[in-house]
Parts: structure tokens; sequence; C-alpha cells
């Protein structure tokens, strides 16, 4: 690859992610802002780990808020109940998240279409259900507290400390994402998406490039998951529910399957609109639905690639 | 045994309640190839509609059917409005406008109703049948029935009908389908309107067992499409039998392993028969063309 | 990209300008709420921001608190401690309000009381758990029993009825696995022996296989049901569809008309601790809290055309904790009026009378419950509770 393709693939996105990332808290008049920016940053990198699986891999997962449910309880029962650091916690969790991920991934990948959304879906649950039921470790429907992550000495606490070390790391994982879909595993991933039978004949490995994929896009989540403990405090079982994998989804084809900044834009436009839909009152379940509705019918590739298609074709005229 | 009996009972009552949901799926996605996660709503619909429209001194007969066609109404709306349009999206892309439809429809349905618990009276009596020292409630069977009613419907239409050919011609191949001379767009519109149908009935069997809620639909609607998974997507006999057995293998794990695990077990069957019939139970295996 | 960059900058730009505008700027007291409207909760949630609107509109209308109009700004959590988190945040940060009202759940208030505790701002939960107010939090309060007096109560009358050893089927959701959790807890120092125990799903249909195996273990002399929602109402009728004559307890947490319409007749014969307001027009003339539940059950299900239920009682002593708080503390002052919440005395409320302290953030005891039986559809109060 020459320098420019280089600029273009990997420097020219980073660079307008991390602007994204330092130029927004010009724009925030209170910390309640920053609450919301933390989260959308959390979220988009679930969501490129999804999109990863989905958009590249062309494989769904229904299943995802799970390894979100991993993450978040690691960083609560290590050090709760081991007394470990939790930042050690936060990267066990995520070697967990990606060992659960080879175990299960290797069958269930297998299956195809709806059969896999099922099967990831009933995973999913599963991991629900236990979280609910071990009380003695979880802290039941309740949930658990979550002790503050300390790095180096210092307590991280308030939404700006979390929304720069949320805005830091989605720029990392954007930029490990972008690399690895320029790799050889990512155009082995999209000729999967494209054609596995035919991505099988050209000697692609494609059960082990699935079950790679996946377990990365586990780690991902896993990793967003702990952030998401550690910034609330607090951790329920709802975190790894069905709704929660929903919602991933949604932010994944919302923004554009494929499009790693597509990610980003998914989780912004769900983290954002039921804050902005809150003066509706109860209209706002209703409007939440038919805008998703509406979106999906007018913006059928999701934001980004619609955006970006009609912006080309535009311009050609 | 009065025990065994007992669980099967239950097993029973509440398989026939997700039969009943899980059957709902398998039209929509026959014509379309869309898992439609607003089916839920519609059992929702049903049952709702039929509370309140008796509570508005509407006979409950009538109040029934005007339930049934309401649901229709949207049924159809939905496919019209939301699906057609994005006609040639991915079916990610549909089934995420089949969620926000979802979303949408609870969210009118607690403006509209409102947010508490209903129930509605059952259609021959609540006194239990006993048998062989278990109790079961008439409506259990009334439940079951309406499934094995609308299996043979489904069936019949089919294998029988000019119309359920083209359906079945419809799911085969869209473009082959039209070459012929089948109106795809009726066939989906009409697969959209019967499963709205189905969706209105079994909310109206199941409230006087389960009691309906404007959000009852989610977890209906995810119980229902697991059993329908578990049958093979798009045959509605495995519909009734997936249903069926995760009502069974939940009654029976209640019973004799843990309630609170009861769930965990039939995912985890699920799991493991998926893994070992990819297709389901009844699923057709479907040809990857290159 | 570039676009999309502009479309995500209008977003944030456009949220500023839309909660900007929701922010008149006048003297009036902010009263924030986060409540879970929607979602498994919403029977919590529903009720509770109905009475407060309700109430709110009284207060305002007859010129507010110490001079000054409330204003209510209430946040739909969908029983999501995540989302009443952000909510709290924004409630402080944004809407700039003066006291907190609600949290329907406990894990809701769990998850915003490090908010209010940071600020300052005087938090009145309406969530049922113990957690809330054991550690005693200098900032927080709740209205609502705790599941603790509830089981207490049952035992008690148990023991009244000579009755020692009980099953329970509890719901797998917050509140049942809580007071479950309670019940266990108490029931050795109350005498009481746990037998076997059972759970249910929150959305199940049947539970017949639960109360079988309960029905086939030897020596249980009642059953007693942790739950609230439609689950209670199923268990009742599968009860008696197997035709379990053993008494039968249900919790609090039914405490609402709805529950004897759901359950229909097989809820006769079943007992369960509630508060007053359910017996309004039952409690002797005598009674302190008569006037008040009067007062509160006519206004509400003459404004909403719904039956009363404890929840939205528990908002109504909420706020009027709150607002007499302010009215001896003269001002809307944060930390004024959370001391004068504190020295709470004689409050009458719709959930019993209110005494607080420095140590009690709760200020009821075991007299606010009463037990009550289902006889003839309707609530009948069990002599001598």
């Amino acid at each position: 690859m020459n320098l420019r393709a280089l600029i273009e693939t990997r420097l020219l996105p980073a660079i307008l992610v991390a602007a994204i990332v330092i130029i927004l808290p010009m724009f925030f008049p209170s910390g309640y802002y920053y609450r919301i920016g933390a989260l959308v940053f959390i979220f988009a990198l679930a969501v490129v780990g999804l999109n990863l699986l989905m958009g590249f891999a062309g494989q769904v997962s229904l299943g995802h808020a799970g390894f979100l449910g991993i993450g978040a309880y690691s960083v609560a029962i290590g050090p709760t109940h081991f007394g470990a650091p939790s930042w050690l916690c936060l990267f066990a969790g995520a070697i967990l998240s990606g060992a659960v991920a080879f175990a299960v991934g290797r069958p269930i990948l297998k299956l195809k279409g709806h059969y896999l959304a099922i099967a990831t879906l009933g995973f999913g649950l599963l991991i629900a259900i236990v979280l609910n039921n071990e009380a003695a470790w979880t802290g039941g429907p309740d949930g658990m507290n979550v002790p503050a992550l300390t790095l180096f000495g210092w307590r991280v606490h308030g939404s700006d400390a979390w929304y720069w070390i949320a805005g830091a790391t989605f720029v990392g994982g954007f930029l490990l994402a972008l690399n690895l879909m320029e790799s050889p595993t990512g155009r082995a991933l999209q000729a999967i998406h494209d054609s596995e039978i035919a991505a099988r004949v050209l000697g692609i490995d494609v059960a082990r490039k699935k079950l790679t994929v996946f377990i990365i896009s586990a780690m991902y989540a896993s990793v967003a998951g702990s952030f998401l403990a550690l910034f609330n405090g607090l951790v329920t079982p709802d975190v790894a529910g069905f709704l929660g994998s929903i919602e991933l989804v949604a932010m994944v084809v919302l923004g554009g399957m494929g499009s790693i900044f597509g990610s980003l834009v998914g989780a912004a436009v769900l983290v954002v609109l039921p804050q902005v839909l809150t003066i509706f009152q109860e209209y706002e379940q209703a409007l939440l639905g038919l805008i998703v509705m509406i979106f999906m019918i007018f913006l059928r590739q999701g934001i980004v690639p619609s955006v970006t298609a009609a912006l080309a074709g535009w311009r050609k005229c | 045994m009065a025990e065994l009996l007992q669980f099967a009972f239950s097993g029973l009552t509440v398989g026939a309640i997700y039969a009943l949901v899980a059957l709902g799926f398998t039209l929509i996605h026959n014509a379309s190839d869309i898992i439609n996660f607003a089916q839920g709503e519609f059992v929702m619909l049903g049952g709702m509609t039929t509370v309140f429209m008796a509570t508005a001194g509407i006979p409950l007969p009538l109040a029934m059917l005007i339930a049934i066609v309401v649901t229709t109404g949207v049924g159809l709306a939905l496919h019209r409005f939301a699906i057609e349009p994005a006609r040639g999206a991915s079916p990610v892309a549909l089934i995420m406008i089949t969620i926000g439809a979802s979303v949408f429809l609870r969210g009118v349905a607690q403006i509209v109703f409102d947010k508490r618990f209903h129930s509605l009276p059952p259609l021959f009596g609540a006194d239990p049948i006993q048998f062989g020292g278990a109790a079961i409630l008439p409506q259990s069977l009334v439940v079951l029935a309406g499934a094995a009613v609308i299996v043979a419907l489904l069936w019949l239409f089919v294998e029988r009908t000019l119309l359920g050919k083209a359906v079945i011609a419809t799911a085969a191949n869209r473009l082959a389908a039209r070459l012929i001379g089948v109106d795809t767009r009726r066939i989906v519109d009409f697969s959209f309107a019967v499963s709205a149908a189905i969706g209105a009935i079994a909310g109206i069997l199941i409230t006087p067992i389960a009691l309906t809620s404007y959000d009852v639909g989610t977890l209906l609607a995810l119980k229902g499409f697991a059993a329908a998974m578990l049958g093979g997507i798009g045959s509605p006999l495995g519909a009734v039998v997936g249903g069926l057995l995760i009502g069974m293998i939940e009654a029976l794990c209640a019973g004799y392993v843990s309630s609170s695990y009861k769930d965990a077990a039939a995912f985890l069957i699920i799991l493991v028969v998926l893994i070992a019939m990819p297709q389901g139970l009844f699923g057709r295996v479907k040809v990857e063309r290159v | 990209m570039r676009a999309v960059q502009h479309f995500t900058a209008t977003a944030v730009v456009g949220l500023c300008a839309v909660l900007g505008a929701a922010l008149p700027a006048s003297a009036q007291i902010k009263i924030g709420a986060v409540l879970s409207v929607t979602g498994p909760a919403s029977f919590l949630g529903d009720p509770e921001k109905k009475t407060l609107e309700i109430y709110v509109d009284e207060i305002n209308a007859k010129g507010g608190v110490n001079g000054q109009k409330l204003q209510l700004i209430v946040y739909d959590d969908a029983g999501n401690p995540n989302n009443a988190r952000t909510f709290a945040t924004r409630l402080v940060e944004e809407d700039k309000i003066d006291a907190m009202v609600g949290g329907s759940t406990t894990g809701a208030t769990l998850a915003m009381i490090p908010v209010f505790e940071d600020a300052k701002i005087p938090f009145i939960s309406l969530a049922g758990a113990i957690q809330i107010i054991e550690p005693v939090r200098k900032w927080v309060f709740k209205t609502p029993h705790t599941d603790k007096m509830a089981c207490e109560k049952i035992f008690a009358d148990l023991k009244q009825r000579n009755l020692t050893t009980i099953a329970m089927i509890s719901g797998m959701d917050a509140f049942g696995k809580s007071m479950r959790d309670q019940c266990v807890a108490v029931a050795p120092k109350a005498g009481i022996k746990i037998a076997t125990e059972e759970s249910y799903g929150p959305r199940d249909s049947d539970m017949t296989p639960q109360l079988t195996k309960i029905r086939n273990t030897a020596g249980v002399q009642a059953v007693v049901n942790p739950g609230f929602g439609q689950g209670p109402a199923i268990v009742t009728r599968n009860y008696s569809q197997l035709g379990i004559k053993l008494p039968f307890y249900q919790s609090h947490g039914v405490c609402s008309k709805e529950f004897i319409k759901l359950a229909g007749p097989a809820a006769e014969g079943v007992r369960l601790p509630c508060a007053a307001l359910l017996i309004a027009d039952k409690l002797p003339a005598s009674d302190p809290q008569k006037p008040v539940v009067v007062n509160y059950t006519h206004t509400y299900q003459q404004k909403t055309g719904q039956a009363v239920s404890t929840f939205g009682g528990h908002a109504y002593d909420g706020l009027m904790i709150l607002v007499q708080a302010m009215q001896r503390a003269k001002s809307a002052d944060k930390a004024k009026v959370r001391d004068e919440i504190e020295k709470t005395k004689g409050y009458i409320g719709t959930g019993g009378i209110v005494n607080m302290s420095p140590t009690d953030h709760l200020g009821l005891n075991l007299s606010a419950f009463h037990m009550l039986e289902i006889k003839g559809g309707d609530w009948t109060l069990v002599p001598g509770t």
C-alpha cells in the first residue's frame, strides 16, 4: 500500500474522529452533555465490534448485550468479591468474553440467517438469566455496586473524565477496526459476506475467519460493558437483556452496516434521540418507533452509506 | 403420576400459547423472508382491543370480531406504508423496520389504551377440568384447538388453493413468481393481513389465561419466534410442535429441576437442537446459489 | 463523511436548543422526578406520575409553596437504571432542580443516589427495598414501607393463626426477589420455617408446576407470594385451579383493586398487608388517616377514572413531605429543606404516620400496615390487626 492510500484510508478518518471527540465539548454547556457524549462513545465502541461481525462478515448477533453483560459484571464482581483492581478486571472480562465467544462461536456460527439470529439470541438470554439468578454473586435483579476505576492513583470520577476515556478508547477501537478491514483478514471477511461458498472456493477458511471476527466483536462489547458499569457505578442484569441486544443491532443498521464511521452515527442517534424526544412526553415511544421506521425506509443502507452515496451522485451531476 | 400429568397440563397450556404466537411468524416469513418483530404487537392488539371494546359495552363476540378486523388493518398498513416502500432493502433493514413498528405500536397502545393489566372471561367457564388427579382449565384446550384449526387451515390453504401456491412461489423466487403472473405485492399484502389476524386471534384466546397489557407483545414475540425457529421457520406444523415443546420443557424443568432456570433450559435445548439440526425440526434446507 | 459530521453537530446543537427552550426563566421551585412510566414497572410509575401531576397542579392553584409556583419535570426511565442515571444527571445539571421525588424501582433509585448525594439535593425515593435507607444516606429518603416490614406483618399474622411452616413462591423480578430475601432473613426471628421455595418469571402465564410441588411438600401450612404485576394474579388463579386449600398470603405489591379484578373469584380468602389507603371507606371515623386517604382516593379516581393503588399514594406522600418541609424551612434551600424533611414528625399520609429522624429516613412502623382479607370481591380488615 502506498503512502497516499494509507493516509486516505487510515489517517484521515482517524483524525476526523479524533477531531470530533476534541471539538464536541466546546459546545457542551454542562456536565450532562459530557454524560451523553460518553454514553455515545461507549455504545459506539460496542457497535463498531458488532458492525465488524454484521457489516463485514455478514453474521447477525441478537445476543451481543450478553458480552456487554460479561464485561460489566467483570468489573463489578472482580473488585467486590476478589479485591482485584478494576483495570485488571476490565482486561480479564474482555479475555473471558473472547473465550466464551470462542467456545460458543464454533457451533453457532455454522447456522445461517434467522437460525443464527435465534441461536445468538438464546445465548444472550442465557447470560442474562444467570446474572439475574445468581444473586449471591451478582446481586440479582437489583444489581450491584461497581467500585470506581482507579488509574495510577487517580480515581476516575465524573462525566467529563469518562467522556475523555470513552472518547480516546473509541478512537483507538475505530482505528483498530479500520486496520482490520484493510488487512487480508478483512478482505476475506468481505468475501464471506458476499458469498460464503465463493469464499470457500477461493480457499478461505470461512469458519475460522468468522470465529475470529466473532471473538473480536465480543471483546469490543465487553470493554464497552465494563466502561458502562464503571461509569454508572451500578450494574443490573438489564445491561445483558434482549432489548439491549436489539438496541445494539439497531445502532449498527441505522448507522450503516459495513460503515465503521456509521457505528458512531448510529450510536449517537439512538442515545441522543430519546433525550430529545422527552419533550413529547407520552408520545415519546411512538415517535421513536416512527423515526426508526422512517430512517430505514428512506435511508435503507443506513445513514452514512446512504448519505455518502447521495453526495457522490450529487457531485457527479 | 398425578404430578407428571399436572406438569404436562401446564406445558400444554403454555406451549399452546407459544404455538399460537409462533404461527403468526410463518406466513409472513414464507411470503417475504422477513421475521416480523411486530408480531407480538398484533397479539397485544387483539387482546387489548377486545378488552376495551367490551368495556365500552359492545357484546363480546362483536368486540372480538372488531379486534380481528382492526389488527388485520394494522398488519396491512404495516406492509403498505412501511415494508413495501422499502422494497429491495436488505433483510436486516426490513427486520429493523418491523422492530421500529413494534416500538411504535406499543407507544400508540399505551396512549390509546392504558398501562394496566386486563383479562377477558374464558369462553367455557373458569372451572378446571379434573383428570387423573390433575387440573386443566377449559381455556387451555380452547387455545390448543385454536392452534390446531389454524394449522389445518394453513395447510389446506397452501396445498389446495391457487393463492396458497402463489405464496409458495413468491417465497421461492419472487422474480420467477412475477414472471408467471403472480402479483407478488398482493401476495405479501395478504400474508401480512392473515398473520395479523392470526396474531389477533391468539391475543383473544390467550388473554383469559395469560392476561394482557400494552407491552405484553415483546416477551410473547420472543418465545413465539423461538418456537417458530425450533420447529423450522415457515412450517406451520413446526411452529406448533416448537411451541408445545418449549412449553413442555419449561413446565418439566420448573417441576423437576428448578423454576428459576426453566427459561434457560428452553433456550439451551433450542441451541442444542439447532446445532444438531441447523434447519430446525421441520425446516426445509435452502440451497445457496453462487 | 463531512455531511455526517455536520449531521452529528446539528443533532448536538439542536439538542442544546431544545433544552434551552424548555427552561423558562422564573423563580419557580423545580421538582424533578424520574419514574418508570413505561416498561415492566409501569404500573408503579404510571400512577406515580399521574399523582404528582394532579397534586402539583392543585398546589399551584392554591398559590404554590411559600408564594412560589412548583414546576414538575418528569422523565421516564422505562425501568432501566442506566436511563435513570442519565436523567438524574440531566435534572441536576440542566434543569437545576431544587428537590427530587421518585425513582420507581430500587435499581433506578440506587443508580441515581450518587448523583443527588454529589449535588446535595434532597431525594425522596418511591421504591421499596431497604438498601435505599440502610445505611442512612444524608440526602436520601423514601416513603414506601420496606419489604422487611411486609414480611414481618405477614409472619405476625401467621403466628396468630398458629401457622409456622410455610412455602414461598416469588417473582424473579426485582420486587419479588428483594422481598423474598428479606422474608428469608427475618423468618428465623419470627419463628417461621420456610419448608420450600419456588419462583416464576415476571411474564409467565402458568405457575401450576411450582404450586404442585408446593402442594406435595409435607408440612406446609400456608403459602406466601412476594411479587407484583400480573404474576400474583395468575399464581392466585392457579392456586384455586389446583384446589389448594392452605391459607394464602400475597404481598403489598398487589395492593390495588386491579388484583381482585384480575384474580377473580380465586382471590377469595387471600390475605395481604396493605396501607390504609385501600380501605379508605372502611376505616373508622376516628382513624387519623381517614380524611387523607378518603381525599386522595376521591381526587385520584375523579381525575384519572382509575382505581387507586398504594404506589400512587407513595408519590403523594413524597410530594407532601417535601412541600411541608419547604413550608417549614420557609424556602426551597436544599440544605434547609433536607434538614426539615429529616425532622418530619407526625405527618399523616396515605402510607401511615411518618416520624423521621437522623437514623430513620423512612419513619414508618408496622402499624402503617393493615392485614386485609379479600371477601366477596372486596377488601376487609382482619380483626385485631
